[in-house]
């Protein structure tokens, strides 16, 4: 090695780094306190994430089970009350009815229901964290590089923990898809409530609003256009991490992918990831449409 | 600075009282309080203390049921000095006093309960809740304090109506002109039924023949209501338009404090006179101020009321091809004489610091 470096001394040639020893026994040390803690509180982490195992269980088999046509016409209704759009519903009818055409409704369904349960969970808690991030700058300061991390740490890195406390199956699969789609529903949160107009803010202090009335009366209504591009992210998120999840355990199309990637399946792989493609047009396009349906307050603008 | 004497308890109303202030901004701002009330200067305070000196030593009596005026440029602290009124800024010392109380010494709910029902507010670029109809805007303030829909739109209506937007209840406010949104501004502060009226500029962002046509709805309702209104405004003509008694604000600090006629005939400083010199005194100085003694023997047969302004009367002795005039008071008795030449070179005079009244100091040095 040292030749190839300009006849340089070791220290300066190869970067000085702690002996290979130690780095073992601190890899080692950290590793098997930490299967340690979880090992005893096992008993507890089970009982902890029971309610989500049983609600996951509960919302798939009731996606799974209901006859299809009730589930299309179901989610086509939805679609509607939020875009009020006739294009909207349409082309979802068209999507869903390919992905039941080419064989892949159970799959869909399946992981419909971890992406409902995951983007519910992700907005019950990043809601409150964004409002309080709004609040105060140094829950800013700290949450800020925590979202970071977050956002870019491969995702494959934190499955790691995840299985070592919850093990393989549903439960870690959602807990690793709410960590990575919820940083752009807390920041949106944040942003959208500190992008509110300072005098409406003023007018609502002068009037006497107390911070409830001010939350609820101005700061979440104002910012809820933002919000709402928050929760569209978080969703896209989520559907762009079921098949890393699927690593973990988790059923539905991201499986199917991982089967492909492992065997080479060429069109399986694709006709599986064209159907979490339409799924995701599906609720962006909804979830757009309904957001702007709530601003309908700024249409036919004066100016 | 004249007019500093205590008014409170001579009637049923009061008035707003401002004592000492002082607001200091920066990070210790109560470090320099004692020095800038011993002579520290504003440039001294900014150039090695890095602290901005906002206002400085403001006494100012707000009579109750007038229109007074807080008058200067950008920058001169008046915004920062009406929001003292209703506490969204707290000073860095002294005392705003309002029916005996302190509003600087109030909790924050204390504080909240003053706001809900003492005061109302008027901001510069309205400041409306965009998802909120003109109704639903309306009712805000009764919203807040807590009263059901059910009473406080008839109130909010009435409110509309009286502004002249019935009929747009249902609009958002960014389906509205400028002058329309601040209608429901109007409408807004009103329909909390509060003594205290604050006006941040609130006409200044509106085009020259609205803010007119706004400061016409302000006096009629004024004739009205008589409420405590603290008007802030840049724009000279529409303080003398508006105010019953008019405070100069330059760099933070009281420069005169008057009616408009005191203002325009003895301003205080260079500064003020500058400032009036462009000012159509004929719309603003009063026959008794310029009115002639008594002279013997018969008095002109034109009779002009004491209070109407020169070019009003000037009109009248030019339509009347007259020369002379006599003042009556409310009681149609003779005061004094006014003839032509002498409403002439009141009008077109412009005013010199030289003549100007002892008792008005000059405070800008």
């Amino acid at each position: 090695m040292a030749s190839s470096c300009w006849g340089l001394p070791e220290i300066l040639c190869e970067f000085p780094s702690l002996p290979n020893k130690t780095l073992r026994h601190m890899r080692m040390g950290i590793d098997d306190g930490f299967r340690g803690i979880v090992r005893a509180y096992s008993d507890q982490i089970d009982a902890a994430t029971r309610p989500l195992q049983w609600f996951l269980n509960m919302l798939e088999h009731a996606f799974v089970d209901t006859p299809w046509f009730i589930i299309f016409g179901l989610i086509l209704v939805v679609v509607w009350f939020a875009s009020r759009s006739a294009k909207i519903v349409i082309g979802s009818a068209i999507g869903l009815a390919m992905i039941g055409v080419f064989g892949l409704w159970e799959d869909t369904m399946t992981t419909l229901a971890m992406v409902t349960v995951a983007t519910m969970i992700a907005i019950i808690l990043g809601l409150p964290i964004g409002i309080l991030m709004a609040r105060s700058d140094r829950m800013q300061k700290i949450l800020t590089p925590v979202l970071d991390v977050m956002q870019t740490m491969p995702s494959f890195v934190y499955l790691i923990p995840v299985v070592v406390i919850f093990g393989i199956g549903k439960v870690p699969g959602v807990i690793a898809v709410v960590i990575y789609a919820i940083p752009p529903m807390i920041r949106l949160t944040n942003l959208g409530i500190r992008l509110v107009d300072k005098e409406v803010i003023e007018a609502a202090d002068a009037f006497g609003a107390n911070p409830r009335q001010k939350l609820w009366g101005v700061q979440l209504p104002l910012s809820l256009p933002t919000i709402m591009a928050g929760v569209n992210q978080t969703i896209m998120m989520a559907l762009a991490m079921v098949v890393v999840a699927s690593m973990v355990g988790v059923g539905g199309l991201g499986k199917n992918v991982l089967q492909a990637i492992n065997n080479q399946f060429f069109t399986i792989g694709f006709l599986n990831g064209f159907a979490l493609v339409a799924i995701a047009i599906i609720f962006d396009r909804a979830s757009q449409a309904f957001g702007k349906r709530l601003q309908k307050h700024s249409e036919a603008g004066h100016d | 600075m004249t007019d500093v004497t205590t008014n409170a308890g001579t009637g049923p109303r009061s008035g707003i009282e401002i004592r000492n202030l002082y607001k200091i901004f920066g990070a210790n701002p109560s470090a320099y309080v004692e020095k800038v009330q011993a002579g520290m200067g504003k440039e001294e305070l900014n150039d090695k203390h890095n602290h901005v000196l906002g206002l400085q030593d403001i006494n100012l009596d707000l009579p109750p049921g007038k229109i007074s005026v807080i008058m200067g440029l950008s920058g001169s602290g008046k915004s920062t000095l009406i929001r003292h009124i209703n506490g969204l800024i707290m000073p860095t010392s002294g005392q705003i006093l309002y029916n005996g109380r302190d509003v600087v010494k109030m909790n924050e709910e204390e504080l909240r309960e003053f706001r809900r029902h003492e005061t109302a507010m008027v901001f510069q670029k309205f400041a409306l809740l965009p998802h909120r109809t003109v109704l639903e805007n309306t009712c805000y303030g009764l919203d807040i304090q807590g009263v059901p829909r059910s009473k406080s739109e008839p109130v909010a209506k009435k409110w509309i109506d009286r502004v002249g937007l019935a009929g747009y209840e249902d609009y958002y406010p960014n389906q509205l002109s400028g002058g329309m949104q601040q209608r429901v501004g109007l409408a807004r502060a009103l329909a909390n039924d509060a003594d205290i009226l604050l006006m941040d500029e609130a006409f200044s962002a509106l085009d020259p023949l609205i803010r007119m046509d706004m400061q016409k709805v302000l006096l009629d309702l004024q004739a009205e209501l008589q409420k405590t209104i603290i008007f802030i405004t840049h724009d000279l003509d529409e303080a003398l338009r508006l105010g019953d008694k008019i405070a100069i604000l330059r760099d933070g600090a009281l420069n005169q404090v008057g009616t408009g006629q005191e203002i325009v005939l003895r301003p205080a400083n260079e500064y003020i006179a500058e400032f009036v010199r462009e000012v159509n005194r004929g719309r603003v100085i009063r026959a008794e101020t310029i009115a002639m003694p008594l002279p013997e023997g018969e008095l002109p047969k034109m009779k002009v009321k004491a209070s109407s302004v020169l070019e009003k009367i000037a009109r009248r002795m030019a339509d009347a091809e007259v020369r002379a005039a006599t003042v009556v008071d409310k009681a149609n008795k003779p005061i004094g004489v006014l003839d032509m030449p002498t409403i002439l070179t009141a009008m077109v005079t412009p005013a010199s610091v030289e003549e100007g009244d002892d008792a008005v100091e000059d405070n800008a040095a």
